[in-house]
């Protein structure tokens, strides 16, 4: 389907299918086994322009914005969406620089990320600090021209791994979240170390793990943003950041339709392919309906966001939403349709369902996401009613 | 939000807003109670110059394609389903003649029905030929330069009230679906009428009728295409004209019942706060919210995909029929549910949005009908792509 896309971001859409089909495929199970960091895939990425497609020109990258971000992410996760959070983690630890950084943080750190000789994390979630991110408690604390770093940050995705962290801290206990800063920490800094190395449900080729600070000392000239600007370096990127989630999961249910439709042409019971009984046939439109809508959506979004509008959040809310929502169900399905094949190591189909699940946890869960759309909508009554 | 618009296309979603909010909202329950055809909204559009939007300049219209009609019956949806209905069906009947009339019928209907001068409506469903429209009966049997019609189409929306039907007949009862072809037909036609008025649950304000053929003669030159080819120009008119407007006509219905349950939670106080400060409420509106912006967003890009000349649009066509009407039953579903008792009345105007939505998830092909065609087209392309 013609989906208008620009030249470059077909020829990057293509490049991304083709590196996912090439090189991902023979990897996917192994990594997802013995949760094998794919640094390999990265320098591919990287060997291809991809790896920094949305980092502006002038920093190395490819300037293609938000929306070539999106169209990998998209490919790479067809195959498999572990492997795919290197690029994906990477994009949501480098929006807070791409963002909030000045002259200098910029161009220290993005043209070695668009180049992935180095990858970031950002860090928000604390033990106590998950949906409620104001319940934040790390701190750093003002020691003339430096801030000492104390608490631990959890499930930071491509932690151990990156290079770059951006964390939010609060700078003022008694003030609390309205005293949120973020920092950016290189790992090394003594007084940064990593806690425990997670073992997840799924997207095993991704790491995860907690960042641990304790008396860490970092130069002033390490706040991105301005002091107490941290939960809107964090709010802003999220906004870029959860379209690139629906991505992943529209990419990952892509996937699991495609093998679904493969295998119901294949498989014949009562004599047929089940592929001609009518209760197979709805589920493979469910799902078909469900991912286009989910991907025209996420494409309108990109479009908007590319060329600057603000007040994107309602969107961006139902963006993760739905495609994860979807994504859940879509995979159910595809291991439904394989029955008791489905549900063997063998395909690849168990593997998409463990990996979809935390599409609907991450970035916001989906409960807080709808509480999200539903601000918006009040906030949008409210306004047209003055 | 944006949605990347025209400013033509803009100017026609505002002023059909317009019209909905200042015309068709004080009549709609009216129209609903009373089953009233509403003429007087259909020359308001005439007015505004939005009703012959989609047919081509040469013929009077606006060149505006699909999209408009989309937009216009959204809008207008949004207010009253049933109305709506009576002013997109006449889009998705002229369709027909846009694609497949020659020259002389083109001159003789289109300029009238972009002024409403007339209206047209179409008619392919037999009592016993529903989601299976192959099993159509009704005959044209060609005498001379004639053609002479026998026959009853059934659940015809505008029949009676328009002046231009596009029917689909079988030539030759031997070869069954393979001689459908489609004709022209003038209201007033010797031999031709019209059964009673549905009695609907829902867009009451639009009609349903039968149409009867008892030995209706008309000439040859009111066949419209080839022999041979009804099921062509059937098939064609649902991907781009009757999907895209009953698509519309399903989200606009949504969103207004989207609207009123914002609306209602926000003034509804219960436990001694707002509804919509509850989180099961809030819930609810914001998983609306989702389903009808996404069906929107796809909607919108199919229209851009017809309006550009794309042919094959038939699988999103289905998917757009099946998200907006579904999007459209559990929006209004839940409206009445978040306005509770009240919404059970009829002072409000969720439990008509409510009616008026269930038609959707059944005409214009049933839901599963529209799954079945999706299943087989995504099997068609996974054969191409493998082959």
């Amino acid at each position: 389907m013609d989906y208008f896309l620009t030249e470059t971001q077909q020829e990057i859409r293509d490049l991304a299918y083709r590196i996912a089909e090439e090189k991902i495929k023979p990897v996917r199970a192994e990594y997802d086994e013995k949760g094998t960091f794919p640094w390999d895939i990265a320098r591919v990425l990287s060997d291809s322009d991809l790896f920094g497609s949305y980092i502006p020109e002038e920093y190395g990258g490819l300037g293609e914005g938000l929306f070539s971000g999106i169209l990998v992410t998209e490919q790479l996760a067809r195959i498999c969406s572990g492997i795919a959070l290197v690029f994906e983690g990477t994009l949501l630890g480098t929006y807070p620089l791409i963002l909030f950084g000045n002259e200098e943080q910029k161009e220290k750190y993005l043209p070695r990320i668009a180049n992935a000789e180095i990858i970031s994390a950002f860090g928000m979630t604390e033990s106590g600090a998950g949906s409620d991110a104001t319940g934040i408690k790390s701190t750093a604390t003002k020691d003339g021209d430096h801030y000492i770093l104390n608490g631990t940050k959890q499930w930071i995705t491509n932690a151990v791994e990156a290079e770059v962290y951006t964390v939010v801290c609060l700078t003022d206990k008694e003030r609390g979240i309205r005293s949120a800063t973020a920092f950016i920490v290189e790992r090394g800094t003594p007084g940064f170390g990593f806690g425990k190395k997670e073992n997840k449900m799924g997207i095993r080729a991704s790491s995860t793990a907690e960042l641990v600070f304790e008396d860490c000392r970092v130069h002033k000239s390490a706040i991105l943003g301005k002091v107490g600007q941290g939960l809107r370096v964090a709010m802003d990127t999220f906004d870029m950041t959860r379209p690139v989630v629906a991505a992943q999961a529209i990419g990952l249910a892509q996937g699991a339709l495609d093998e679904a439709v493969t295998y119901s042409q294949q498989r014949v019971q009562f004599g047929s392919k089940i592929a001609s009984f009518q209760s197979i046939q709805t589920m493979l439109a469910d799902m078909a309906m469900k991912i286009e809508s989910s991907r025209l959506l996420l494409y309108h979004l990109c479009r908007l966001a590319d060329r600057g509008d603000k007040d994107l959040t309602k969107l961006s809310a139902i963006a993760k939403l739905i495609s994860s929502d979807m994504a859940m169900q879509v995979t159910v399905d595809a291991v439904q349709i394989f029955g008791g094949y489905g549900y063997m190591r063998d395909y690849p189909i168990e593997k998409m369902l463990r990996d979809a699940k935390i599409t609907q946890i991450y970035e916001g869960t989906n409960q807080i996401q709808r509480l999200i759309i539903a601000n918006e909508l009040i906030r949008e009554y409210n306004r047209s009613k003055r | 939000m944006d949605y990347l618009l025209t400013e033509s296309q803009e100017q026609m979603r505002s002023t059909a807003h317009r019209i909905a909010e200042d015309n068709v909202k004080a009549v709609r329950a009216e129209y609903d109670e009373k089953g009233t055809f509403p003429w007087d909204i259909i020359r308001k559009l005439a007015e505004e110059e939005l009703y012959g939007s989609f047919i081509p300049r040469e013929y009077g219209g606006s060149g505006e394609g699909i999209f408009s009609v989309a937009l216009i019956t959204e809008q207008l949806a949004r207010a009253c389903g049933g109305v709506a209905l009576a002013y997109s069906v006449n889009a998705f009947a002229t369709t027909p003649i846009i694609l497949f009339g020659n020259e002389e019928q083109k001159r003789k209907y289109l300029p009238d029905i972009a002024s409403a001068n007339k209206i047209a409506a179409f008619s392919i469903t037999e009592k016993d030929a529903g989601s299976d429209a192959s099993a159509v009966k009704a005959t044209a049997i060609k005498d001379g330069d004639h053609y002479v019609l026998n026959g009853r189409k059934q659940w015809i929306i505008n029949a009676g009230e328009a002046d231009v039907y596009v029917v689909i007949f079988i030539v030759d009862p031997q070869r069954g679906a393979r001689s459908a072809t489609a004709f022209i037909v003038d209201k007033d036609t010797p031999g031709f009428t019209f059964g009673p008025k549905d009695n609907k649950m829902g867009i009451r304000a639009s009609t349903t009728r039968d149409l009867i053929f008892e030995n209706c003669r008309i000439h040859e030159n009111q066949m419209l295409g080839k022999v041979g080819q009804g099921f062509r120009v059937a098939m064609r008119s649902f991907d781009f004209a009757s999907r895209p407007g009953m698509s519309a006509q399903a989200l606009g219905i949504a969103q207004g019942a989207l609207d009123e349950a914002v609306a209602y939670s926000q003034q509804r106080v219960q436990f001694d706060k707002k509804i919509s400060s509850f989180q099961a409420i809030q819930v609810m509106l914001a998983d609306n919210a989702g389903r009808v912006e996404a069906a929107r967003l796809l909607l919108y890009h199919l229209c851009r995909l017809i309006d550009k000349g794309e042919q094959k649009v038939t699988k999103l066509a289905s998917m757009s029929k099946v998200l907006c009407s579904d999007a459209a039953m559990s929006a209004t579903t839940d409206a009445v549910q978040i306005f509770g008792g009240y919404g059970y009345m009829k002072e409000f105007p969720v439990e008509k949005m409510m009616r008026d939505a269930k038609i959707t998830q059944i005409y214009d092909g049933t839901n599963q009908i529209q799954r079945f065609v999706i299943a087989t087209e995504l099997t068609k392309e996974y054969a191409r792509k493998s082959s």
